[in-house]
């Protein structure tokens, strides 16, 4: 139950704080913030859960620490099947603990309409937490399309100066690749339902039924496109960048630390796992997807001079890692790709709020117009640097291991690629040094001179949310293996499924 | 009873506490604290090491000992451990690390005592000795990388340490992205490695290795190749050599610790501890041989025509490491690490030297704005005395006993030794004139600038122990014999080793004909022609920046500005624009008048007529 009581917080959390306006306008947050709290706490002891249920996944025995499954329309064959193993598990806790981050970065940022800014963060949340959880390919889609909305609302009403075309920019993209999505649902659906007479949208018994080949790949387009639109893999990125530059620090901080994520999520658990013959048949061209987000995302972040937007461009290159990862299909590179998500969540989500927080005190984000700034603020310069060379892959912190593991499976399947990916690692400290330079070191720009009285250094509020930060990335760097532990089971689980079925490249070293 | 091997963790880890108590005051400490932890974390680091080397020299037969903390990750079975080894090699570098880095901490708490930011200058440092220990200490390849690119971010972060200055900004990124290059090679080596082998663990590696590969197998020599890429970057060789001289815009001290004594011997220490694996392919040893003979004498040709005090020891730095390397390609393992060692003194010496002369000097770097300084800088002088002269290899230092193996282990080489021990003798030739014309220019001849009171005991200590290792350095001998396969250097009489001895000597006396008073004037020879073209070749290196600026950086900065507004955005905004196009040809259509509409109409009606009778009439 556990699973339902976190959304039923969030929702009921995201109420409340719009409510709470009318008596206060600083009570929103509030309200925001205990039911971040509130739905950690109750998270919490799911991580100490040994998984139980076992489950088969189209006769691979998988472990799930809860399952619920309640008629809805049985007509249809729709139900709500909520489902946790150490994948949704992991992606939730870190939905939660970035929620908890958004609230902080948005405290003294927004400051009208402040609860219907809460609700619209903590619906996102939930719609998110339900992306994760849900099993029933309609109930999936019903959360994949809830997070959207308020995501866009945060966007189109607190946004920055173009506001309103990039939430018509993000919300074209998504809601395209949605109806691609809705579309392969119901054409899955009614396949096998001529298969087997069966109408269902459960997980469970779509899973490892043998398609026409080729209808099966044509849907497999439909769940891939929806999925790297969302990652963003290159070259569907551009709403990425107007997006985040535009968004208020607590939705870039959703956006990047999570939102990107489902969309990685949704290759690993539905696109690969239901289509496992068609994705071997595109592996390779979805690893040179990855492989050219990684580079491009590199040279066009070294490129910007809007911080956020560099910030933007280099999420494109870390979700290549992801991409690659996923579709070199060997379990290192899958481990890989889940640390990566994990730990560009929390790096991403920091670089944001540092974004922000330079905008709050300076008015842009223009990076020309920096520099020298760790003179007037040596806190929050330290802090950058510390979150500047986790995203540039120092080992020792999350992302390192990410990337590394990632590169270290990818090889054993395409070497050419690997190599290419590899000069990632080059093409990203590029940038991420240049963006340091741009804006705490060198000469004090005109704009430090002009305003050094009013730089205030990060407080205790900032450090609240970046110490969490710091720590998990030290801890995902120094000592990985409880997250992977958490996955390993649903990994191997799926790994097994789908090299019973085929030859992926990778099964086979 | 307990063994101080159990205590081996703590070695890295002090520093890296220290690193921790440093950080997290954010430079709230006074600067007797800091100065406290800084010193304080590396001197119990030096005294663990130096327990632990008391206890694994006093066995006759010294046994290397791995110690595992805990398993860093266990994926899909790749286990790398955070496991330790001891050995000879190790505990040599240790040794080096700890207890130079002690002796340039000491040093430093006085050189940077008027420095802002003396709690961040310490908190690098001590990160810095934490890498570095890891490094050396690492039984797995991946661990070692950890240490590998911890120790390139220590440099990064102290070569800018002055980051209000943009230009030392600019040397500090090139400084890591020139070996962020070398390390994505590495990074594909132990892919590499991995596929084949399974295992990143050394000692697992190198038994396997043997097992797997015959010698001169492709795949092993693809291995090799690509770790020498990693070596190369960090140890500033050809052709990933030109950010060593930028890195000097780094503090005095740090130049000492990370560019000359530690840091950037790094990749010899990789190709030794690997050195099984480079056993297995001549091609790949080869080439350890002759990036180390090229690189020796390029760098040696441009320390002659430098004129800042730092980068002519910055250049003498990468010809020195070429040596290593050269030993290492032509099999003389021991000889290498021993001129790691003794360069490691006397290169740490000198740069300690040239700190207490800019240090007096306010911050003048150029020799030719120096001069008449042994009486003003007596420690420095004798500083630089001894370290040149070990640097030179002259007789009875500590340069000679390991210069003199390499070179003549060199001659022996079955692979074209004597033109490898050829260029070693030309390079070492060239090392005695640049490292006395530093001497001369600097220390005899006028006063030009007016120098302070030398600096206090806290500097003087250091350089005078440095010295003393400078000069004995030699006699020390590191416990490499368990380690590395036995090479004994061949007796040999007559021309070679003369030659071998001599010509160190013949260089400095060329350099003090041509610089010592009265000094002579050689701007006949630079000033036109060849003369000049070649000056000013060997001046910038080789000319080695502006290619790689002309083929690398400005081709990137450029596609990158060209495509800030990315392409691919354009696309989608080219169909956003058709879609406007469509919509507003549609409204148009919409005039409201009756007239239009009629008029559409019956055109329309008559192209559905000529289109249906099209149809039907054939």
């Amino acid at each position: 139950m556990t699973m339902i009581t976190i959304m039923a917080i969030l929702f009921l959390g995201g109420i409340a704080a719009w409510l709470s306006d009318r008596w206060h306008q600083d009570l929103p947050r509030w309200v925001s913030l205990l039911s971040c709290l509130l739905a950690g706490v109750v998270l919490t002891p799911m991580l100490f859960v040994q998984p139980e249920q076992m489950l088969l996944l189209d006769g691979v025995s998988s472990t799930w620490l809860e399952y619920v499954n309640y008629q809805w329309i049985p007509r249809f064959g729709i139900a709500f099947i909520f489902a946790m193993d150490g994948l949704g598990l992991l992606m939730v806790a870190l939905t939660i603990f970035l929620g908890f981050v958004a609230v902080i970065s948005s405290w003294d940022e927004i400051t009208f309409r402040t609860g219907f800014f809460q609700f619209n963060l903590m619906w996102t949340l939930a719609g998110v937490v339900g992306v994760f959880i849900s099993l029933d390919l309609f109930l999936f889609f019903f959360f994949w399309e809830i997070m959207l909305i308020p995501m866009y609302l945060l966007i189109a009403i607190w946004g920055h100066e173009n506001k309103s075309y990039a939430s018509m920019k993000f919300f074209l993209f998504t809601q395209a690749s949605g109806m691609l999505l809705l579309v392969a649902i119901l054409a899955l659906v009614l396949a096998n339902a001529e298969e087997t007479g069966i109408y269902t949208f459960n997980y469970f018994m779509l899973l490892g039924h043998a398609l026409d080949s080729d209808l099966a790949y044509l849907l497999m387009w439909g769940f891939f496109l929806a999925f790297v639109v969302k990652l963003p893999g290159f070259p569907f990125h551009p709403w990425l960048p107007d997006a985040h530059t535009q968004a208020p620090t607590a939705a870039s901080v959703l956006l990047a630390g999570i939102l990107l994520k489902t969309g990685a999520y949704g290759l690993i658990r539905f696109t690969v796992p239901l289509f496992p013959e068609a994705a071997v048949r595109i592996a390779d061209f979805a690893m040179l997807l990855g492989v050219l987000g990684i580079l491009y995302g590199a040279l066009l972040a070294f490129a910007q001079a809007d911080f956020k937007r560099l910030v933007a461009y280099s999420s494109v290159s870390h979700m290549g890692f992801v991409l690659l990862g996923i579709y070199a299909w060997t379990e290192l590179s899958i481990q890989g790709a889940v640390m990566q998500m994990v730990a560009h969540g929390l790096s991403t989500a920091a670089l944001f709020m540092i974004a922000g927080a330079l905008q709050h005190r300076l008015h842009t984000r223009d990076m020309t117009a920096m520099g020298g700034l760790w003179q007037a603020m040596p806190r929050m310069g330290a802090i950058t640097m510390f979150f500047i060379i986790a995203s540039l892959g120092m080992p020792g912190l999350g992302n390192f291991v990410g990337e590394f593991l990632v590169l270290l499976g990818a090889f054993q399947v395409n070497k050419l690629m690997t190599i290419a990916a590899t000069l990632g690692l080059v093409a990203g400290a590029v940038y991420a040094l240049i963006a340091m330079q741009r804006v705490f070191q060198g000469e004090p720009g005109d704009l430090l001179n002009a305003k050094r009285q009013d730089l205030p250094d990060f407080g205790m509020k900032e450090l609240l949310a970046m110490i969490p930060l710091m720590l998990g990335l030290l801890w995902l760097g120094v000592y990985p293996q409880p997250v992977f532990d958490l996955v390993d089971p649903v990994l191997a689980s799926l790994y097994e499924l789908t090299t019973n079925q085929t030859n992926w490249v990778g099964s086979d070293p | 009873m307990t063994s101080m091997y159990e205590f081996v963790f703590l070695v890295p880890l002090v520093p890296l506490l220290g690193f921790f108590i440093l950080f997290c005051s954010l430079g709230n400490l006074p600067k007797q604290a800091v100065a406290l932890v800084g010193v304080g974390s590396v001197a119990i680091a030096a005294m663990l090491v130096l327990f632990i080397g008391v206890e694994f020299l006093a066995q006759t037969n010294p046994i290397p000992v791995t110690a595992t903390f805990y398993t860093w990750m266990n994926v899909a079975g790749f286990t790398p451990g955070v496991s330790f080894r001891i050995d000879g090699l190790s505990l040599t570098m240790m040794f080096v690390i700890t207890g130079v880095g002690l002796l340039i901490h000491i040093y430093s708490a006085l050189f940077m005592l008027d420095d802002a930011d003396y709690s961040r200058f310490f908190s690098y440092m001590n990160l810095f000795v934490a890498a570095m220990l890891l490094l050396v200490l690492a039984d797995n390849l991946l661990l070692l990388f950890v240490g590998w690119e911890g120790v390139g971010l220590c440099s990064y972060l102290l070569v800018g340490f002055w980051h209000h200055d943009a230009a030392n900004g600019a040397a500090a990124r090139k400084a890591f992205v020139v070996t962020r290059v070398g390390d994505t090679a590495m990074a594909l080596g132990l892919f590499l490695l991995f596929l084949h082998l399974g295992t990143l663990d050394i000692q697992a590696l190198m038994q396997q290795a043997k097992v797997t590969w015959q010698v001169g197998d492709a795949t092993v020599t693809i291995a090799c190749l690509l770790l020498l890429g990693g070596a190369v970057g960090k140890s500033a060789q050809l052709p990933l050599q030109t950010w060593l001289p930028d890195a000097m815009a780094g503090p005095t001290p740090v130049s000492a610790l990370i560019h000359a004594a530690t840091m950037v011997t790094a990749g010899v220490y990789l190709i030794a501890r690997t050195h099984e694996l480079f056993l297995l392919s001549p091609i790949a040893l080869n080439t350890v041989a002759v990036i180390g003979a090229a690189t020796l004498l390029m760098a040696a040709f441009t320390a002659l025509t430098q004129h800042d005090i730092k980068r002519i020891l910055a250049y003498s730095t990468i010809s020195q490491i070429g040596y290593m390397f050269l030993a290492l390609g032509v099999g003389a393992w021991s000889s290498g690490i021993f001129h790691l060692m003794t360069h490691a003194f006397f290169k740490a010496l000198l740069f300690l030297g040239a700190g207490a002369v800019i240090f007096s000097l306010h911050h003048e770097h150029d020799i030719f704005k120096m001069g008449g300084l042994r009486k003003h800088l007596p420690i420095a002088f004798w500083s630089f005395i001894i370290g040149s002269a070990a640097l030179a290899a002259l007789p009875l230092t500590s340069g000679f006993y390991s210069k003199d193996a390499i070179l003549l282990t060199a001659f022996d080489s079955a692979w074209h030794g004597q033109e490898l021990w050829a260029a070693g003798l030309l390079g070492a030739f060239l090392t005695s004139i640049y490292s006395f014309r530093l001497v001369f220019i600097v220390f005899f001849g006028e006063v030009k600038t007016q120098p302070e009171a030398p600096a206090g005991w806290l500097m003087a200590v250091p350089l005078v122990i440095l010295c003393g290792l400078a000069l004995g350095g030699g006699l020390l001998t590191p416990p490499l014999q368990w380690v590395f396969p036995a090479s004994a250097p061949v007796a040999h009489a007559g021309m070679v080793p003369m030659l071998t001895l001599g010509l160190p000597i013949a260089g400095l006396l060329i350099a003090g004909l041509l610089y010592l008073w009265p000094r002579a004037d050689l701007s006949w020879l630079t000033s036109r022609g060849l003369g000049k073209s070649l000056f000013q070749f060997w001046f910038s290196h080789w000319a080695m920046d502006w290619l790689y600026d002309r083929l690398l950086v400005t081709p990137y900065k450029t596609i990158a500005a060209w495509n800030r507004k990315d392409i691919i955005d354009r696309i989608y905004n080219g169909i956003a624009n058709v879609t406007w196009f469509l919509h507003d040809f549609s409204t148009q259509s919409q005039t409201g008048q009756l007239r239009t509409y009629a008029v559409i109409m019956v055109v329309g009606l008559v192209l559905v007529g000529v289109i249906a009778l099209g149809v039907i009439q054939p």
